[in-house]
């Protein structure tokens, strides 16, 4: 690594921790510029309860205070304070739980979405022109095209409401297969254009040319060469896949009723379980962005060829 | 010799080079093609891609149809037919399967007279969903267009202003593009929406904006504050390397101000830039408010969107799932078209992509 690449990585690495700053300070002042402030509840409440709630949450300090609070139980202890709609947990808590389903759910998504890509697209890409590679972009024109909360709800009628072939419940076993497919079907067209045009691309190579001339066999010419090099552009949608995939799981989790981090999202928007709000959204914004950032960085080791500014 | 004279410096003008060719010389001219210009040349580019091309068919008949069809229609997106003041209500109107009839319906059928039909049925508030479909397509269109409307003209003000400016000012505006940009949108949008949905309904009581609806204002003012970084960067980017070309120097140079030269010179250059990403933005903003109005941030009922409509059919999806699947077909058809659409323009309009 040279100084030039340190001195990106350190570049994205401050960009990042701005960034994640920024999330946090809008999302606080956001949500207290709400009437009544975040831990307003609805069910009017005695004075006394009031004020010893304010007293307790330090609701009474200034806002600039309450926010440095805020920022400095994040950065030391992790807290987000706790829950309002559900007594007696921590958004962290609740956050943990949802997260057990919803890693797995979005995991399994992914990698199904990287090796399908990969494998439709190098077909794609090799066997350019034919029936097979019309097809195949066909297809995945019509997955880009298509919103996750549509792709869930049609593959629910299909497969769960007509053909009674899988639950519609993500809880129930298997439960968890059609919310995977239709998170992974979207990356997965993405995934396979990118392989496919950057296969393509290296095709045409002078090296893969040269392998030719001198005998290489074809399969190693394949998978020695031109896979290798193709998959590197791959790299940098790692961190749009995983937005993608975290605000697809918002809807999926609601369409097929998944115990997930989404759902309890959605319904903390819902149930204006403010705390809730500020903290999936800090923490779900902290993952994309450091996804972002490691995607980034991978690439520009992987490749040196790649120039950035 | 003759050749000589030619060739000397001198201001003194030749007359002969001046007069009018004769019909003679003008037939040795050769004309390959009629002389075009470069939005002809487009335009012919763009209808001989037949993929944009229907796409662009597709796109027009469904906003014909928004437009056009509310008017005659004889229900209303709104109107409970089982609810008519002064009779009792007729829960027979609700969730009615296609081409079927309520019990007051099917009595005045019976009596000689017309009815129109309910092409798609009717919701379980009795509304006519088929008018509710077409108005939620207006809705999602409209608001798909004037959301790419407000980040061109953020996004065109602040890139064209960067670019023009440079130095310090360009620095410190990319700086904070950079830092929006890598924000993850949509949880950003999610979390202004349902902020603004509590806070703004009481800001614009009682003004023009009331009618309109807080959530669709609300989504309006999260594409205006998120969604304008990538066109202002765009348009940063044209204007950079076209402030370097002559002409402009030779407007600074009579003394053009510098709006007068971005307004006149730079702007319009990158027009054909400009329209493909909004054509690319439209559906993106279409996508994102369908994805709202899903998860409760979208229009204010009874109003429909697309997006509310397939959030409402959830809950029915075992017995009415074509409640479903009908918005579902609208949504992926316009967002489809318009994604093909402005493909195909960029591949007709982006001069650097022609080889």
């Amino acid at each position: 690594m040279n100084a030039k690449t340190i001195s990106y990585i350190i570049k994205r690495i401050i960009l990042a921790v701005i960034t994640v700053w920024v999330v946090i300070t809008v999302t606080f002042f956001v949500m207290h510029a709400v009437p009544g402030g975040p831990f307003m509840g609805e069910k009017a409440i005695s004075e006394a309860a009031q004020k010893a709630l304010e007293a307790k949450y330090g609701l009474d300090k200034p806002l600039g205070v309450q926010y440095v609070t805020y920022l400095k139980d994040i950065v030391t202890k992790f807290d987000f304070g706790p829950s309002l709609k559900q007594r007696g947990r921590t958004v962290v808590g609740i956050i943990g739980d949802g997260m057990k389903t919803s890693v797995k759910l979005g995991l399994i998504a992914a990698v199904i979405a990287l090796a399908c890509g990969v494998v439709l697209g190098s077909i794609a890409a090799l066997r350019r022109n034919t029936i097979l590679d019309r097809i195949v972009m066909v297809m995945t024109t019509a997955f880009v095209s298509m919103p996750s909360f549509i792709m869930g709800s049609l593959l629910l009628i299909i497969f769960a409401v007509k053909l009674h072939v899988l639950p519609a419940n993500g809880a129930a076993a298997g439960g968890l297969i059609l919310p995977i497919i239709t998170l992974s079907l979207s990356p997965m067209a993405h995934i396979t254009r990118l392989t496919r045009s950057s296969m393509l691309d290296v095709l045409g190579q002078d090296y893969i040319r040269t392998a030719k001339a001198k005998g290489v066999p074809y399969i190693r010419i394949i998978f020695g060469h031109a896979l290798k090099n193709s998959l590197l552009p791959v790299i940098t949608y790692f961190g749009p896949m995983l937005a993608y995939i975290v605000t697809g799981s918002l809807v999926v989790e609601q369409i097929f009723a998944v115990p997930g981090i989404g759902r309890a999202f959605i319904s903390s928007i819902t149930g204006r379980d403010y705390p809730m709000i500020m903290g999936t959204t800090i923490i779900l914004a902290a993952l994309i962005v450091v996804m972002n950032l490691i995607s980034d960085i991978l690439y520009k080791i992987v490749d040196p060829r790649i120039t950035l500014e | 010799m003759k050749n000589e004279a030619t060739k000397k410096m001198t201001m003194h003008i030749d007359v002969e080079d001046l007069i009018p060719a004769t019909a003679e010389e003008k037939a040795y001219v050769v004309q390959m093609r009629p002389s075009t210009t470069f939005f002809k040349d487009g335009v012919r580019r763009l209808i001989k891609n037949k993929v944009a091309f229907v796409s662009f068919i597709v796109i027009v008949l469904i906003t014909l149809a928004a437009i056009v069809l509310p008017i005659f229609w004889p229900y209303a997106y709104d109107d409970m037919l089982g609810n008519v003041p002064g009779q009792p209500m007729d829960a027979s109107y609700n969730n009615l399967k296609p081409f079927t009839y309520s019990r007051t319906e099917q009595a005045m059928i019976d009596a000689g007279e017309s009815v129109f039909p309910h092409v798609f049925g009717t919701d379980s508030a009795g509304r006519d969903y088929f008018i509710r479909v077409v108005y939620g397509t207006r809705i999602s269109l409209a608001v798909g267009f004037f959301a790419s409307i407000i980040v061109l003209i953020i996004g065109m003000t602040v890139g064209a202003v960067s670019g023009y400016c440079g130095g310090k000012v360009d620095l410190i505006i990319m700086r904070i593009v950079d830092i929006i940009y890598s924000l993850p949108d949509m949880l950003m949008v999610i979390l202004l929406a349902s902020v603004l949905k509590m806070t703004l309904g009481s800001v614009i009581e009682g003004t023009v904006l009331e009618s309109i609806g807080s959530n669709i204002i609300s989504l309006f003012i999260v594409f205006g504050i998120l969604y304008w970084v990538s066109m202002a960067r765009l348009i940063r980017g044209q204007i950079l390397s076209l402030r370097e070309q002559e002409y402009v120097l030779a407007a600074r140079a009579a003394g053009a101000p510098g709006g007068w030269i971005i307004r006149k010179h730079l702007l319009p250059n990158c027009m054909s830039v400009v329209f493909i990403s909004v054509a690319l933005q439209i559906p993106s903003a279409i996508f994102t408010e369908s994805y709202l109005s899903f998860i409760g941030l979208g229009v204010n009922a009874p109003m429909p969107s697309l997006g509310s409509l397939a959030s409402d059919a959830l809950n029915g999806i075992t017995t009415y799932p074509y409640r479903m699947v009908i918005p579902a077909i609208v949504i992926s058809l316009i967002v489809l078209s318009l994604n093909l659409f402005g493909d195909g323009l960029r591949d007709a309009f982006d001069p650097k992509l022609n080889t």
